[in-house]
């Protein structure tokens, strides 16, 4: 088994020639906690210290257990909200707000009900003043490669929900983003559509080069999509384990699933994840900083 | 591009297609309901017609249906009743479309500004407390017999159910759409006009349905408190002269000045919110 035990993943010499699209150094996140105003006086530390980095067309998941603080990392990624220390660059550029580098797909849809699924696949493009003929011409491409063409003048309620996360999939890439930010987009779908969901992603993140930083919970769609997986610790969340998948087929996440040594990657990250323990041990053990 | 099309699983799965039978059996029951509400009418009007004579109501209580009706061919011919069904209905739209106005406007801004809220907030609930029809004899005072006091509590008691449907629906606007147009770099105005505006239209159109009834009760406690056009106006004259059946006459027509507002919404709100998921009303 392929198990890299980093000492400290952030700093070490980059060894690989790839340039980065995506780095988090040294990053900490903390916000008021929520409640009355004594408890708003304590402060929550989501993420600590979290040093990551993406390289150009590198899937890589994280996972670990929940409020670990992996959606708040997306945030941060994405522009919507600022790291507390440290800093997050996007293709070499600090992130000091939205960009159009990125862009982020959610498990909700977020389709706005108002609109046709074209314009929904339209509206970054409608947002950034382009011309109706050339958002309309991206559009019908997308509407066309995830076979919703025949939908794209249906609204949200009317299709099903894989249909739906495929238009969203659609409106994340009409934008043409070098890193796409995904937290758990499949994760309410059903089994079936989930698998030929994420073979759509599998095969567009190739098509396309596209980089992406993949949250999500379920392990085996982790080892089936990524490069790489991290694993994350309690909160405060960092990153206590990095785990190369060298599969082949990153593209074909059904043949994977088949490959003999896939079991062997979600067992060992069932193991990290303390899934087997007994429920009073499922805190994750903290590595000494 | 290698993503095939071929999903049995996937696609095409929510797509609904109603069979032929559902139909039918939607439009044999549709068509009851109709003849139902149908004959529910001529029950009323008979029980109308006759029913008070056989208990013994005098009809100065209240007059037989035909005598209502008599008195509206009397009064279209002598009372100028025309006349002053369509100024009070004129005065209905006006006030309505002021208040509908006004009401969104100040939902949207309050929704928008928070501060202007904090600010704004227990006067506005002292004022939507007040009861707005006690407002009238002031604006007859200031304005005199004019339109004006009329149109104005119309439009006072038309803005405030508009302006608290506005304002919570834009503060209930999902703040992961706001982000998403956010992470497309959208500016505050484009927030605005493309998320919590459209956002707040089902809100928006239950307010214009309450405001829609509201606005009729203001107009005629207007002309009922001063002038001499307008049906609150013919309302207090019938009342004068005893006139039973004249005053049932202006009440329908009040009524039917609601409706028509209210089925004008309602129109609109099928064509602004087509997208919706709901089932036919009418």
């Amino acid at each position: 088994m392929t198990v890299v035990q980093m000492a400290d993943s952030g700093d070490r010499p980059d060894t690989v020639a790839e340039p980065t699209r995506l780095t988090f150094e040294q990053v900490t996140k903390q916000f008021p906690q929520r409640g009355n105003r004594r408890q708003r006086k304590r402060m929550i530390t989501a993420v600590q210290d979290l040093s990551l980095i993406c390289h150009d067309q590198e899937v890589v998941t994280i996972i670990g257990p929940s409020g670990c603080g992996k959606s708040t990392l997306l945030n941060m990624a994405s522009g919507l909200d600022r790291p507390t220390k440290g800093r997050i660059t996007v293709d070499d550029e600090p992130v000091d707000g939205p960009n159009s580098h990125v862009a982020f797909m959610l498990q909700k849809d977020l389709l706005l009900p108002w609109r046709t699924i074209r314009e929904n696949v339209e509206f970054g493009q409608e947002i950034q003043g382009v011309s109706r003929a050339e958002r309309r011409a991206r559009a019908h491409e997308l509407l066309a490669q995830y076979r919703l063409d025949e939908f794209a003048d249906y609204y949200p309620h009317q299709i099903s929900g894989g249909m739906r996360q495929r238009a969203a999939l659609a409106r994340t890439l009409a934008n043409d983003p070098d890193v796409l930010l995904m937290d758990e987009p499949f994760s309410a779908l059903d089994a079936q559509t989930k698998m030929i969901l994420q073979r759509d992603l599998a095969q567009t993140l190739i098509a396309r080069q596209k980089t992406a930083l993949f949250i999500t919970h379920d392990l085996e769609e982790a080892v089936a999509l990524s490069d790489r997986v991290l694993v994350m610790s309690n909160r405060p969340g960092t990153i206590i384990e990095e785990i190369i998948i060298d599969l082949p087929d990153r593209d074909e996440p059904f043949a994977r699933r088949q490959h003999p040594r896939m079991a062997g990657f979600t067992r060992r990250l069932m193991e990290l994840l303390h899934l087997g323990d007994a429920p009073e041990q499922t805190t994750a053990k903290q590595r000494p900083h | 591009m290698s993503v095939s099309s071929s999903d049995l699983t996937d696609t095409g799965a929510g797509v609904s297609t109603s069979g032929g039978w559902a139909e039918r059996l939607w439009a044999t029951f549709t068509s009851l309901k109709v003849a139902g509400s149908l004959g529910l009418a001529v029950l009323i009007l008979a029980g109308w017609e006759w029913l008070p004579g056989l208990l013994g109501i005098p009809v100065f209580i209240i007059p037989p249906a035909s005598d209502v009706w008599a008195e509206f061919l009397w009064m279209i011919d002598r009372s100028a009743l025309l006349y002053h069904t369509f100024i009070t209905f004129m005065l209905v739209v006006v006030g309505f479309v002021i208040g509908c106005l006004l009401g969104a406007a100040g939902g949207y801004l309050l929704g928008i500004s928070r501060n202007a809220e904090i600010v704004l907030s227990p006067y506005i609930l002292a004022l939507q407390i007040a009861p707005k029809v006690a407002f009238a004899p002031l604006f007859v005072l200031w304005f005199g017999y004019t339109f004006t006091p009329k149109i104005l509590v119309a439009v006072l008691i038309v803005f405030f159910p508009v302006l608290i449907n506005v304002l919570g629906a834009v503060r209930a606007v999902d703040q992961q759409q706001v982000d998403l147009a956010r992470s497309f770099k959208a500016n505050r105005l484009q927030i605005f006009s493309k998320i919590e505006l459209p956002a707040s239209m089902p809100a928006f159109f239950a307010g214009l349905r309450i405001g829609s009834t509201l606005a009729v009760i203001g107009v005629v406690v207007g002309e009922l408190v001063g002038g001499n056009t307008g049906l609150g106006y013919l309302l207090t004259f019938a009342q004068g002269q005893a006139n039973t059946p004249a005053v049932f006459v202006t009440i329908s027509l009040l009524t039917l000045i609601g409706i028509i507002v209210y089925l004008a919404v309602v129109v609109v709100e099928g064509r602004v919110l087509r997208y919706m998921n709901r089932r036919p009303e009418f």
